[in-house]
Formats: C-alpha cells, structure tokens, sequence
C-alpha cells in the first residue's frame, strides 16, 4: 500500500520552508504535495518515497505530522480517466474524501491519490474491477 | 499526621487571643522602623491603641511601591548585626524589594514550611528534589529549610538543566519534588521523550506545586502525568516565601498560618473588608517576625476565605486558591478577565498542549484578543476539518467562560516560549 504523511502547519511565512527543507536534507524526494488551510493554520498533504523516513524527520523536529496509508491508483490520462473510478466507488456508494493525482506519462498514464472511507473495502472494489494499486515502492518507480 | 499540635489545631477563641498578644508585640516592633514611626505619626495612629484584629482597619495599608521607596533600611526593625540573611523579590522594574530576617526569623519560617510539608505527607523517609531556583528567590532556601527540619534527605538541584534532573530522579529515586508547574508538565513529556514511563519507571509520590498560579485542571493533568499527588502552596517573599498557606491531604483550599499571619479579605479598590466567601485582596500583616515586620502588607493576589472547618482538624482557616491577581487581570471590551480562566478551559482539552498565551492587539480601533495554543504532535491525525471543529469547540467553551469570543490560533509544538521559570502569559499590545 502507498503512504502518505500530513503535516501541520501555522499559516505563516517559513513554515512550508521549513519541511521541505527538513525532508530534502535527508534526500526524501516529494511525488506530490498539496495544501489545505483553514483559520490560520493549514495540513500538508506530501507523497513522498519513503514515508515512514519522511515521518520520523519530521517527528523528531517536534512538528505535528501523521503517516496514513492512502490508495494510489493507475488511471489513464484521457477524458474520462478519472471517471473510471469515481463511477465504481459511487456504484457501491463509497464517499470519496480527498484526492490529488500526478501525471506519470503525458496523454498515457496518471496516478490518483485517494482518501475513501472504509479504505479496505474499497481497495477490494478497486482490485476486484482491474484496477492496479500502486505501493511507496511502486510509485517512486515511474 | 501533625506536625505542630497544640498550634495547628488550637481552639478558634484561643488563635484569636494569641494573634491579638502577636500583634501587639508586632506593632510595638514596628515603632523601630523609620517607616511606620513616621507612618503612625503622620496619620496619628497610637500603636498601643490597637488590640483586636478589627483595630487594624486603622492603619493604612502598606505596599510593594512603600518597600520600594524606603529601601534600604526604612523597614527594618533591628539593629543590622542581628540580620543574618535577606532575600527579595525578582523585581523587573527598578529597585527590588528586599526584606531582611534574624536568625529567629529564619528559624520561624522554617517552622512553617516543616509544618506545611509534614501536613501533605513529607517525612524524614523522603528524598526531597527541589527543583526552584535557589538564591535571592525564595522557593528554593524556604522549601530545603523545611524539608531538612522535617529530616528528609533533599537534593538541592535548583531549577533547570533537565537532563540532569531527570539523571537524578532516576538515580535517587526521588519522592518528593517542589516544582513550578508550568515546568511539571515540561518535566513530563521530556522525561517521555527519554523513553521513560514518568508513571511507572520513577518513584514521585508528592508533588509541591508553588511560585505560579494555577487552576485545578492543571493541578489534576500534573497528578495524571507523574500518578503522584500534586498540592498547592501559596507564599510571597515579602511574607518569608513559601509556607505562608498550604494544602492539606484534603487538596481542597490552603489553611493559612494564622499564628504566624493576620489574614483580611478586603475589595481592592476602597479597601472595605469583604463578606466570607466574597472575593477580594489578600492583605497580610505578620505576626512572628523580628527584622521585617509588615502590616496590611498588599499581596494583590484574589481569593476568599473558606469558613467551614477543615475534615483535617487544623483550625487554620483555609484561602481557595489564587483566582487571579489584582494587576494580571485584564480588561477586553469592558469585560474583566483573569488568565487563569482561560487556562481553565484549555486544560480541559487535551488536543492542545500545557503552554499557551493571550494576545491583546488593536485593530483599526477595536481590540482583539487571540489566544495561541500548541498542537499535541501525538494527537494529530492528519485532518484539517476535525481541528477545524477544535478550534470551534475551543472558542465555545472559552466564550462560555470568558463572556467573549477570542481568536484561537493553533501553533506548531514549541513555537511558545518555554516555561521554565514563571511563564508570561498575557501580552497586551494595544497600548502601541
């Protein structure tokens, strides 16, 4: 399974600096990152290569941070991509929480970072409709 | 389980009368001040005329600024030979205060603290780490002289350095600390991040807790942390330093030395005394002291005297603890509001962490208040809309607390100043 590792962050100037700074003098390479804020503070979201690394620099600095498994998908990267999986997962009514994608190979291949609830049941939906889930290792590779 | 019998649980009539004989003992040593002869002079006050503890409404208050401006000798009632030590208060600004004591003086104050530290279980078997700072500060000498008159083995490490203290409580099995206790809960999570159970791998039973006003949740999320019992102290180094009212087994309110201290309760801005149970100023005049005898001293700090007798058997009447002081409370759009209330609230949640500050500012002409507060690493799951909804909590219960809604802003872990010594928690930056 892909990991995924989210960071708390005040919304100030030097915060995001600080992590990406933390992870690449480690030489944690960043797949795909996004940002989410609310009322002055915000949760990063980053795919990393190796995430329980990333996690444990990140601890250690005393910054709030939480490793969680996450679905990484191969989609197509042509209309109607996408709509390939949200029309399983909505066929057996699974909620979609959070997603964020990366092209891996322009007009051929994406990969589709997910957050569903009852993340077990559907990556047994997602498998059992052909679809190919992806690992840290796997993801790194392309 | 006490110390001092005959004193600490004597008849109310018979406390009364001996605090009257003190007193006047007291007022007649007060004559050998510059101070209070010109003081009784100018206000013409016959100190022989004062008997009762009603009498004293007569005599002005005496404060911190009174010290200040007759220092260095106006307070002292000795001959210079007879002080052996003086101490004094951590004055920020200009001149310190000081107060010198007599060899029985020190022998006087030690008594209390015995006394104090006997009534929450300490005994000669103890290993005593104090942890306040030693020096001009008095939590550090008054508490050792107390623990080494009740005969317990103390270590006198002072504040700090807490690796250090963690190597000694691990190695000497430490029982007892004396601790501020923003730095009880600091303590705690350092000792965990050793890799240490601070429940199961050390040996606390009895925790002290003094120098820093705090609220009852604090006192239970310090018993949490150590499962340790944690009391509460209240003293002043203008009244010796600690040992001037301690908690009992019971840890509901600290009974007041009242043969050693004349306790009122009184509304800070028109002096009258209050009714019992009412809020007010502490002011304290002493009853032993040789070198420094004060009267009405002004302590600015909140409280209400508790009149039903203790389970305990010590007749001492008890104070609740500190509600606030006379000069941190704060006033936000013509509320007033006490830190502590806050800190009330934020301890309730354990989302966020033990440190934390209040920030008033002003924003094209309407003040803002904004309390910063830690996120606990350990607590975090990743999801913004779940501190969304803690941010909203917080600013619920704090509004229901405090009769108005605050800003709350969630910070890194860290990101507060440290609080080793006595944390400042409120920055009021409208007067820029």
């Amino acid at each position: 399974m892909a990991h995924q590792i989210s960071v708390f962050a005040e919304n100030k100037p030097g915060r995001i600096e600080k992590i990406t700074r933390l992870l690449s003098e480690e030489k944690v390479n960043i797949r795909a990152i996004t940002i989410s804020s609310a009322n002055g503070f915000g949760v990063i979201k980053i795919l990393p290569d190796q995430p329980k690394k990333g996690y444990d620099i990140l601890r250690s600095n005393n910054i709030p941070t939480y490793l969680q498994e996450v679905i990484a998908v191969i989609i197509p990267d042509i209309p109607g991509g996408l709509h390939q999986i949200s029309f399983v997962l909505n066929k057996y009514n699974l909620n979609i929480e959070d997603a964020y994608g990366f092209v891996v190979e322009s007009g051929k291949k994406a990969v589709l970072v997910l957050q569903v609830e009852n993340q077990p049941q559907a990556q047994e939906i997602l498998k059992h409709n052909g679809f190919q889930l992806l690992s840290d290792e796997e993801i790194y590779r392309f | 389980m006490i110390w001092d019998k005959a004193i600490e649980a004597m008849a109310r009539d018979d406390l009364m009368k001996l605090q009257e004989k003190k007193l006047q003992h007291t007022l007649r040593r007060c004559q050998n001040t510059p101070y209070y002869r010109s003081m009784f002079k100018n206000n013409h006050i016959d100190p022989s005329s004062i008997r009762t503890a009603e009498d004293v409404h007569h005599i002005p208050p005496t404060s911190k600024e009174d010290l200040r401006k007759n220092f260095p000798l106006g307070f002292l009632a000795t001959s210079r030979d007879e002080v052996v030590r003086i101490h004094s208060s951590s004055g920020t600004t200009g001149t310190p205060t000081v107060i010198y004591h007599s060899s029985e003086d020190i022998d006087a104050w030690s008594d209390l603290v015995a006394r104090s530290l006997y009534m929450t279980g300490v005994r000669n078997t103890d290993v005593f780490q104090n942890m306040m700072s030693y020096g001009l500060f008095t939590g550090g000498l008054g508490m050792h002289y107390g623990a080494e008159r009740i005969g317990s083995m103390v270590i006198p490490i002072g504040a700090g350095n807490t690796r250090r203290q963690i190597w000694f409580l691990r190695h000497f099995r430490s029982t007892v600390l004396h601790i501020i206790p923003s730095y009880a809960l600091l303590l705690s999570t350092l000792i965990e991040a050793d890799g240490l159970d601070p429940r199961k791998d050390l040996n606390i039973h009895i925790i002290l807790l003094g120098a820093e006003p705090h609220s009852e949740e604090t006192r239970r999320r310090v018993q949490d942390s150590f499962t340790a019992h944690a009391y509460n102290s209240y003293g002043l180094s203008e009244m010796n330093g600690p040992g001037v009212a301690f908690e009992c087994l019971h840890q509901n309110g600290m009974h007041l030395w009242e043969d050693a201290y004349l306790m009122e309760i009184v509304k800070p801005e028109t002096l009258e005394p209050c009714k019992p149970g009412e809020l007010g100023e502490l002011l304290l005049t002493t009853l032993d002291r040789e070198a420094t005898p004060l009267l009405r001293y002004r302590t600015k700090d909140l409280t209400y005297i508790m009149e039903e007798p203790c389970p305990c058997g010590r007749t001492h009447q008890r104070i609740a603890r500190i509600q606030g002081r006379t000069d941190d409370m704060f006033i936000f759009r013509g509320v007033n509001i006490f830190p502590i209330q806050i800190e009330k609230v934020l301890m309730n949640v354990s989302e966020v962490g033990s440190n934390y500050r209040i920030i008033l500012d002003r924003d094209d002409f309407k003040d803002t208040l904004r309390i910063e507060v830690e996120i606990i690493p350990e607590l975090f799951f990743g999801d913004l809309l779940r501190l969304e909804r803690l941010q909203e909590r917080l600013r619920g219960e704090l509004r229901s607390e405090i009769l108005v809604t605050p800003e709350v802003v969630f910070v890194e872990p860290g990101r507060l100043p440290a609080t080793e010594g006595k944390a400042v928690r409120v920055i009021d930056q409208r007067k820029l």
